[in-house]
């Protein structure tokens, strides 16, 4: 919406220039969003709230304007010349939920013309297209005092009647704009004697409007419900600026002054004579409920103890009437102006309040409070998880909720969650695993020639469960890296799986439990043989490892990629790793190697299991040191050095001890089917 | 239908307690816009809830004077002006003094583009919360205040770090990541 600041300045005296008047304006909530043209050319482009329809206009804004500078507000012109008799034309409200009020005029002996180039000039300027002077007047009327109204040839007007009535079925009315339309009986019309010459609030009919044959003018000026307008406009699919101003909201007091104004404006442009005064037809009085206000509620709410000369000041300029209460509570009752149906609650009040004041000049405090700061229940957790993540290299990557039905179908056995409205296949089921997004970003920095990629994704995925949903939290992290990393001074080794598998102990390592078990059983998207669950006291916690070739190269992934999967719902549970400390030993520990060559079936869990079983309370851990298959081992068995560290907290062991514990350790691994190397 | 906005949070908070209420809500917000530089279906919004017997509007501007200047540096200023929310009342939008030129709408002999040479950026969407909003979890509108706000993490990380493509933060690629680690 474009304003003009100097229509603005004929009502109120502002002193400061236009840039400074727009950013005045600005800071109490009429916001100018930018300047364009110069002098009295300038123009304001404006973003006025929809609950403001008071102030889509010259006169509206320039109300602001004399409460921010402390400015009487000029009266808009509507002085006509006295008007001996009545008119004997007929205003007949029938319908008086659509229309309260319903204000004419008529001017006869009118020379319709174009409208004098100051005022075509001022239309143009707020973007309206100069038709002729009578329409002009109704449109300058507008744009300056923000109520609509309408001209008819009265001479076209059937039976010297207007009638504000609903629609009969089956009528038409041709609109100004060309267009022939159906009427439906709710909506309200304008009707002469015969016939709609009007969509009331709306749009007027094509053939009474006026001509350059006119000579005599009906002018009208109305307030209509703003609902019943909303819905015409609606089923017409017309928004006028007459519409736009009535379903918001109208000023019931403003119709007669709205009204003088165009005749005001006719006899100057197009001259003739009035006949006769005003016919004011009042069907109902629309008026606002007057609003209680307590001075110690815009303390508590506002904390800065304004001057009551101020509070005054403010609302009456705006055009509040204060009328102070005896005894105090409230304080005062407040009119509230006819113009001002945004405001009901005291609450509103305090914002006017707050609003002409200067949001600025209020102090910035800090509340006092006496409570503690209660962090989410899993902040630890995650905070835990995020770091250690960071801390291992992995870069911290978000990607979209939404995947495609044949990813969600391939990563996740859970019940998708569709889209209403996808925005494409790609994206049109909620992600119920975070491995297609983790996968297409590895992807993505593949492509661009990234070498060693580490990232990892925190998120919910998203499972239908019956009738509900659930959102369990994962984390997913993605590592690629060329198959044989070069590291500095070490040579060459593979960092896949053992690397992976290492980043993902780091991270449980946090959690309390009291076993730990892996097996193969992954999901069909891992590459069997490089990839592993992580059972935790049981429970499902992560499963990570080399994604299944197949599945890389459809999705065009050169490389082995690894991932891994933490399900933190389940991980959760167990709680952060609380420390204890355990006394350090004071005697020394012995270790003894054993090397077994095994059958392939025979995995290192059972061997471990096999070897705690032995119930050997000296013996502190049972580790494997390096495998190895080939050369002389035969095919179908793995060649494995294992590690027992015995340790006494009490004495220093003696050598027969550890020789019959080991000798234990060597029975049961070969109750396995192990053979001892010599 | 996926939420557009943080800010049903703070209902469903205040539901199940009764004041004091302090509450920060971190959270993915979805909206049915196609990918662009300025445009993603999915972004991040951050909002905040304060309720109590004592809070107040210079409390609001306090609490978000101190938010901008631990987010932005301590010699940034902040502004506020009228605004319109359903839920709050006074509403106002909240600007800082733009923390690339400094304010000065210029960098160099250069306009400032982020701030579009008015020193000033937008940054979030503020006010007290409405009465009304009371009614519906039957706290005492005479007895407690409040005050609430809500901004666009990624926006914030786009104009503090001059990010020209919301995108980037969406695509996990390594380059842009490894600039912030």
């Amino acid at each position: 919406m474009k304003l003009s600041p100097a229509w603005l300045r004929e009502f109120v005296d502002a002193k400061v220039d236009d840039r400074r008047m727009a950013h005045d304006l600005t800071s109490v909530g009429i916001a100018v969003e930018s300047i364009s043209g110069e002098g009295k050319d300038a123009v304001f482009e404006m973003e006025i709230g929809t609950n403001r329809p008071d102030a889509m206009n010259h006169y509206g804004v320039a109300r602001e304007a004399a409460v921010i500078y402390n400015l009487p507000l000029r009266a808009v012109d509507s002085k006509l010349p006295a008007t001996p008799g009545k008119s004997d034309f007929i205003v007949e409200i029938g319908d008086v939920a659509g229309c309260a009020r319903y204000t004419a005029r008529i001017v006869r002996d009118v020379s319709i013309k174009p409208s004098p180039g100051a005022i075509a000039k001022r239309l143009t300027l707020v973007d309206q297209r100069p038709i002729n002077n009578a329409a002009d007047a109704t449109n300058y009327t507008l744009w300056e005092t923000g109520h609509p109204t309408h001209v008819f040839d009265l001479d076209l007007l059937a039976g010297g009647k207007i009638l504000v009535r609903r629609a009969f079925s089956g009528e038409t009315l041709k609109t100004l704009d060309g267009v022939e339309r159906k009427l439906t009986p709710e909506d309200l019309v304008i009707a002469d004697a015969v016939k709609p010459v009007a969509l009331a609030g709306v749009m007027g009919g094509f053939d009474t409007m006026i001509t350059d044959k006119t000579h005599n003018i009906l002018i009208e000026a109305a307030w209509f419900d703003p609902a019943t307008i909303r819905k015409s406009s609606r089923r017409h699919g017309l928004h006028t600026d007459a519409s736009h101003r009535f379903e918001r909201g109208a000023d019931f007091e403003a119709t007669t002054r709205a009204c003088d104004r165009v005749a005001v404006l006719i006899l100057e442009a197009a001259g003739g004579k009035l006949a006769g005064g005003a016919i004011d037809a009042v069907a109902r009085q629309v008026d606002l409920a007057p609003v209680a206000l307590h001075l110690s509620e815009v303390h508590r709410i506002l904390g800065e103890k304004l001057e009551t000369n101020e509070i005054f000041r403010i609302l009456q300029q705006l055009g509040f009437e204060l009328m102070p209460e005896r005894g105090g509570d409230p304080d005062f009752t407040v009119r509230i102006p006819s113009w001002r149906l945004d405001v009901e609650r005291e609450i509103d009040l305090v914002e006017e309040i707050a609003r002409l004041h200067g949001y600025d000049k209020f102090a910035n405090t800090l509340p006092a409070y006496a409570g503690a700061v209660v962090e989410a229940p899993d902040a630890e957790k995650d905070t835990r998880l995020r770091t250690t993540l960071l801390a291992l290299g992995y870069d911290e990557a978000v990607s979209l909720t939404f995947i495609s039905h044949e990813d969600a179908e391939t990563f996740s056995s859970a019940r998708v969650i569709e889209l209403a409205n996808p925005q494409s296949e790609d994206a049109s089921v909620m992600r119920s695993s975070l491995v297609p997004g983790m996968l297409n970003m590895l992807a993505y920095n593949l492509n661009r020639g990234a070498e060693n990629v580490r990232l990892f994704e925190a998120g919910s995925v998203f499972e239908a469960t019956g009738t509900t949903t659930a959102e369990p939290k994962c984390i997913c992290m993605g590592a690629a890296s060329p198959p044989l990393q070069k590291t500095q001074g070490w040579g060459t080794r593979d960092g896949g799986f053992f690397d992976l598998k290492g980043d993902v102990e780091s991270l449980l390592h946090a959690f309390q439990h009291q076993s730990l078990k892996y097996d193969a059983q992954t999901a069909e998207y891992y590459y069997p043989g490089h990839s592993a669950r992580v059972l935790m006291d049981g429970a499902l916690v992560a499963q990570f490892g080399q994604v299944h070739p197949d599945i890389a190269s459809a999705r065009k992934l050169r490389q082995s990629v690894f991932i891994a999967e933490l399900y933190l719902d389940r991980l959760y549970p167990q709680g952060l790793r609380v420390v204890r400390y355990q006394p350090l030993p004071r005697y020394p520990a012995v270790e003894r190697d054993f090397s077994f060559v095994f059958a392939d079936g025979v995995a290192f869990e059972k061997i471990q299991q096999t070897v705690i079983r032995l119930g050997l309370t000296q013996l502190r851990s049972f580790v494997p040191v390096e495998i190895f298959r080939g050369g002389k081992v035969p095919g179908g068995r793995y060649s494995l050095l294992l590690r027992a560290r015995f340790q006494s907290a009490e004495r220093t062991l003696r050598e027969d001890e550890v020789a019959h514990w080991s000798a234990q350790v060597i029975t049961a691994l070969e109750s396995l089917g192990g053979q001892l190397r010599a | 239908m996926l939420r557009t906005h943080t800010s049903p949070v703070q209902i469903r908070t205040m539901e199940k307690i009764k004041p004091p209420v302090r509450i920060v809500i971190p959270g993915k917000v979805h909206r049915n816009d196609p990918p662009d530089a300025s445009h993603s279906p999915m972004f991040h919004q951050v909002e905040g809830l304060a309720v109590d017997t004592n809070i107040t509007f210079c409390d609001l501007k306090g609490t978000l004077d101190h938010a901008m200047k631990a987010l932005f540096g301590s010699s940034v200023k902040t502004s506020f002006r009228p605004s319109f929310f359903p839920f709050t009342e006074p509403s106002a939008e909240m600007m800082v003094s733009c923390f690339i030129c400094g304010g000065s709408g210029k960098r160099g002999s250069e306009p400032c583009r982020p701030c579009k040479q008015t020193g000033w950026i937008e940054i979030l969407g503020c006010g007290m919360v409405d009465p009304n909003v009371y009614g519906f979890v039957a706290y005492d509108p005479r007895k407690v205040s409040g005050f609430a706000f809500g901004m666009g993490a990624d926006r914030i990380a786009i104009l503090k770090y001059g990010v020209d493509d919301i995108q980037l933060f969406f695509n996990g690629d390594v380059r842009f990541l490894g600039q912030f680690g």
